[in-house]
């Protein structure tokens, strides 16, 4: 039976909301599949606006591989702004996807896409919006199988009650399976129904399905443990890894929007994984272990995706970009490519070293001149060496003055507050690591005319890192240091005056951290902050701190805790975690002696170029680093003669 | 220490190409922005030899006469080009249509003539309005006392905060139009279509400032949004006709074979 497009019902809507466009599809590399002839059919939701969710790659990828099987269709779905909502309710319109207009209803999976917990509320927004039941108990045979994944989904504890399944990992193979079990279960004519179907999925030992858990409590609100209630579901669930990106190389036709989004560029993924330990980085332990995708992959990704994209701008992303085995050849290879023309190609820095600055010279040399962003982190030599960003003051100037002396005028640091065993001190010299970098920036320019600016994240303690078990500073202690290091920036109105300053409030990153470290029980919490209206809480015009506190407060006593307790807590090595069923690879061992370690101020090397530390994750995982040189070049392009009439 | 000195070496625009385009159905959503920048994108897709501006910052060499608002559809935009290669027009439009989104429809390219600049020959729009589920014989009426009208002060939100304003002076054509009652769309509800020109003046009166002022005039307030069509842009003749802009870049083409 075929399903209708909502869009007469929305299109009398659109003239009353702000920036309708976003509502109507239309993208290049947007595909529109006959519905009837589809035997699998997945709704894939960013849960935050378009302009922000468009972009994704993760989204991106899955389009596109789930599109090219004949009998799939795949359509996408993003959180509608609140002027919209309320017309949708009141004209009884349903969550939609923008590629046909479906009803997100009418789909077999809705699969979610979380790059942050903050997407939380806009998810139930989504549920509620397009008709299903908000939890997963509720569900019947009529509704989508609601499926989370991304980073936020290595611990999806806090939204347990809401997903019938999540998927931890790299997602290009795990949408493939997945399919294929719905494809054989609705062939057989749905045996078992729901409940068989989630079992099938279960049984993949690397799909988690929540209802089959069963979490038990010690009196004094710690997690006794968590275990399997069905004989034949692991007690352990295990993340995806997509090795050999060279066999995988998406997006090839990237989603180019009419709506005006957050990254107007063609990204190109260089490498997945990162070993650089920096232990507050989520992202640099649950996707070890390092996987390159050649030169050769890359030059013919960025050729093809500019010719089919019209983009003019090319993002070369990774966790580390500059540590590529084969960088130097890349940018110098692509800069070649297009000298001639208006490209502008990026290369998202964050390693501290003038080998950098080398690279975004060689990538500019068509007069297309981006940003420097550099990420020291931490103000001050000790708090670095308990992150393990092993980066010394020397560096840093020695980086930024090749930048100034070769004609840049401004760089972008980043920096944490909020870091275990952070003191004042430790922020403060960030100013004075500011005031250096801007008096030898001078000195190497020779002009007073340079600038930096300095911004400031909030640390979020995450699961499967070494800081899983730290203590969160509080929102005061933040927003104090947050001031006096405004002030030590100032302090100096010459050097100040060229230093910009940027900073994030210490609230929303304690609900962040809430989210992160949460268990089931969060999900009350959550649910109650949905009710009160809370909505796109990763935008500081909708979050409200006021909201979370006082929704965690009417909740959570209940069961014995409270909000300082998921935060500013630290946790003992006994204690079982949250996320202890779910296996990111990384041994708990491991990551506990890394936390000691960085207590004691010692650091970790990277496994790419010292032997390995026993992290866990290849053995386990049964996995190995992926990295070249591979010896080859990227080739001139051949000029293409007059206009072309695109496919 | 150098001076900072912007890269040269931009290639010189050897043609222009005067563009009319239309933005149709779902995508008159799309703003001018919105426009803008998936025209660039489809001139790199298309292949189009397009010239860029010295600096800093080159941008391609684009100019756009008065669009359309967002949301109101439209047969009749016009843009103009420079080019560091000669192409022929028909190949640049085939491409350049190919490459845009179904609904940014590129209807015609001509090479520019000598002679008036593109906004010199734009001096008013034609547009239709359809008022779904709104009685013809109230819009009529509407019509007439807007018609009747010296001054009608409407309203509006502006850059420099809410501004009245005269609609009726701009508008020199407004009337209901005799198909009106049979719905453009298959439904059974009545439905009034206006056909209204207007003159390009300062501060812009846009097809829902008349509303407006029909509204302020006779109370006319349909039910649901109006959908709105600009159907051509040009000089406007003593008969009160609207003139094709392209028509002299045709001409010249025609007698000079450029």
């Amino acid at each position: 039976m075929s399903v209708a497009s909502v869009f007469p019902q929305l299109e009398p809507l659109l003239p009353r909301v702000s920036k309708p466009i976003q509502y109507v599809g239309g993208e290049l590399g947007a595909v529109a599949k006959d519905w009837d002839a589809a035997t699998v059919r997945w709704a894939l939701m960013y849960p935050d606006a378009y302009e922000v969710g468009l972009p994704n790659q993760g989204v991106q990828i899955l389009y596109e591989v789930l599109n090219e099987l004949p009998d799939v269709l795949a359509e996408r779905t993003y959180a509608v702004w609140p002027d919209l909502e309320e017309l949708m309710r009141a004209h009884g319109v349903p969550q939609f996807t923008v590629d046909a207009h479906r009803p997100v209803r009418a789909f077999d999976v809705l699969g979610l896409s979380f790059a942050t917990e903050l997407g939380y509320t806009n998810m139930l927004s989504a549920l509620d919006l397009a008709g299903i039941p908000l939890r997963s108990a509720d569900r019947g045979a009529e509704d989508p199988i609601v499926l989370a994944g991304g980073h936020a989904a290595f611990n999806p504890e806090p939204i347990a009650d809401f997903l019938d399944a999540a998927v931890l990992g790299d997602g290009e193979e795990a949408v493939l399976e997945i399919t294929g079990i719905l494809r054989d279960w609705k062939a057989e004519g749905r045996p078992g129904g729901r409940d068989e179907l989630l079992l099938r999925l279960a049984r993949t030992e690397s799909i988690y399905v929540p209802r089959f858990y069963d979490v038990d409590y010690l009196s004094d609100g710690r997690i006794q443990r968590v275990v399997p209630n069905r004989p034949d579901v692991p007690f352990r669930v295990a993340k995806r890894t997509t090795m050999d990106l060279d066999a995988w190389p998406y997006p090839k036709k990237p989603l180019v929007p009419l709506a005006e989004t957050v990254h107007e560029r063609y990204a190109v993924e260089i490498f997945r994984g990162c070993t650089r330990g920096c232990r507050f980085c989520q992202a640099g332990m649950i996707t070890r272990p390092v996987r390159e995708r050649s030169i050769t992959t890359v030059g013919q990704m960025v050729r093809d995706g500019l010719e089919f994209s019209g983009f003019s701008e090319v993002g070369l992303l990774s966790l580390s970009s500059a540590d590529h085995s084969e960088i130097g050849d890349m940018c110098s290879g692509l800069a070649d490519q297009y000298a001639d023309s208006n490209v502008s190609l990026s290369l998202p820095s964050t390693r501290v070293d003038a080998f950098n600055i080398d690279l975004a010279q060689e990538l500019s040399r068509n007069g297309r001149r981006t940003g420097l962003t550099f990420a020291p982190e931490g103000g001050s030599e000790r708090i670095r060496k308990v992150i393990n960003k092993m980066v010394t003051e020397e560096d840093l100037i020695r980086t930024v003055v090749t930048a100034y002396s070769n004609g840049w005028r401004q760089v972008k640091l980043y920096f944490m507050c909020g870091l275990p065993t952070e003191t004042d001190e430790d922020v403060l010299q960030i100013a004075r690591m500011a005031h250096e970098v801007i008096k030898a920036g001078r000195a190497a320019a020779g002009t007073k005319d340079i600038r930096c600016t300095v911004s400031i994240g909030g640390f979020v303690p995450k699961p499967h890192t070494p800081f899983q078990w730290a203590p969160m500073t509080s929102p005061e202690v933040i927003d104090h240091r947050l001031k006096l290091l405004k002030q030590e920036i100032n302090s100096d109105r010459s050097l100040g005056r060229a230093i910009g300053y940027r900073y994030h409030d210490g609230e929303p990153s304690l609900i962040e951290g809430l989210l992160s470290r949460g268990d089931r029980r969060v999900g009350a919490v959550v649910r109650r902050v949905w009710e009160k209206g809370g909505r796109f809480d990763g935008w500081s015009e909708h979050f409200s701190y006021a909201r979370w506190v006082e929704a965690a407060a009417e909740v959570l006593p209940e069961f014995g805790v409270d909000l300082d307790w998921f935060t500013t807590r630290e946790r003992d090595q006994a204690e079982v975690l949250p996320w202890d069923h779910l296996d990111s690879g990384l041994d708990k061992d491991w990551l506990w002696q890394d936390w000691q370690d960085s207590m004691s101020e010692y650091e970790q090397d990277d496994c790419r170029w010292t032997p390995c530390f026993d992290c866990g994750v290849c053995p386990s995982m049964d996995t190995e680093i992926q990295i070249g040189p591979t010896g080859r070049k990227l080739l001139p392009l051949t000029p293409v003669n007059g206009m072309r009439v695109p496919a | 220490m150098a001076k900072k000195q912007p890269p040269g070496g931009q290639a010189p625009v050897v043609q222009r190409i005067r563009i009319r385009y239309a933005k149709r159905g779902p995508l008159r959503f799309t703003s001018h922005r919105d426009f803008a920048r998936a025209f660039e994108r489809a001139l790199l897709r298309a292949g189009v030899p397009i010239a860029f501006s010295q600096g800093f910052t080159p941008h391609p060499k684009i100019s756009y006469a008065s669009a359309a608002p967002t949301g109101v559809a439209s047969e009749a935009e016009y843009l103009e080009i420079g080019l560091r290669e000669r192409v022929d027009p028909a190949r640049l439009r085939a491409a350049l249509d190919a490459a845009l989104s179904p609904g940014l429809d590129v209807i015609e390219a001509v090479v520019a003539s000598e002679g008036t600049g593109l906004a010199d020959r734009i001096e008013a729009s034609r547009w239709r309005i359809e008022l779904s589920q709104v009685d013809p014989a109230a819009a009529a009426r509407a019509v007439d006392a807007f018609r009747a009208a010296d001054d009608v002060q409407v309203e509006r939100m502006t850059k420099q905060g809410r501004r009245a304003f005269d609609a009726r002076a701009a508008v020199t054509r407004i009337v209901l139009e005799e198909r009106s009652g049979v719905p453009s769309e298959a439904g059974a509800a009545p439905c009034a279509i206006i056909d209204l020109v207007v003159r390009q003046v300062t501060p812009a009166v846009r097809p829902d400032d008349v509303l407006s002022g029909l509204r302020a005039v006779a109370g006319l307030e349909p039910p649901v949004p109006p959908r709105v069509t600009r159907l051509a842009q040009g000089l406007l003749t003593s008969q009160g006709e609207i003139v094709d802009p392209l028509e002299a870049d045709r001409e010249d083409a025609s007698i000079g074979g450029r």
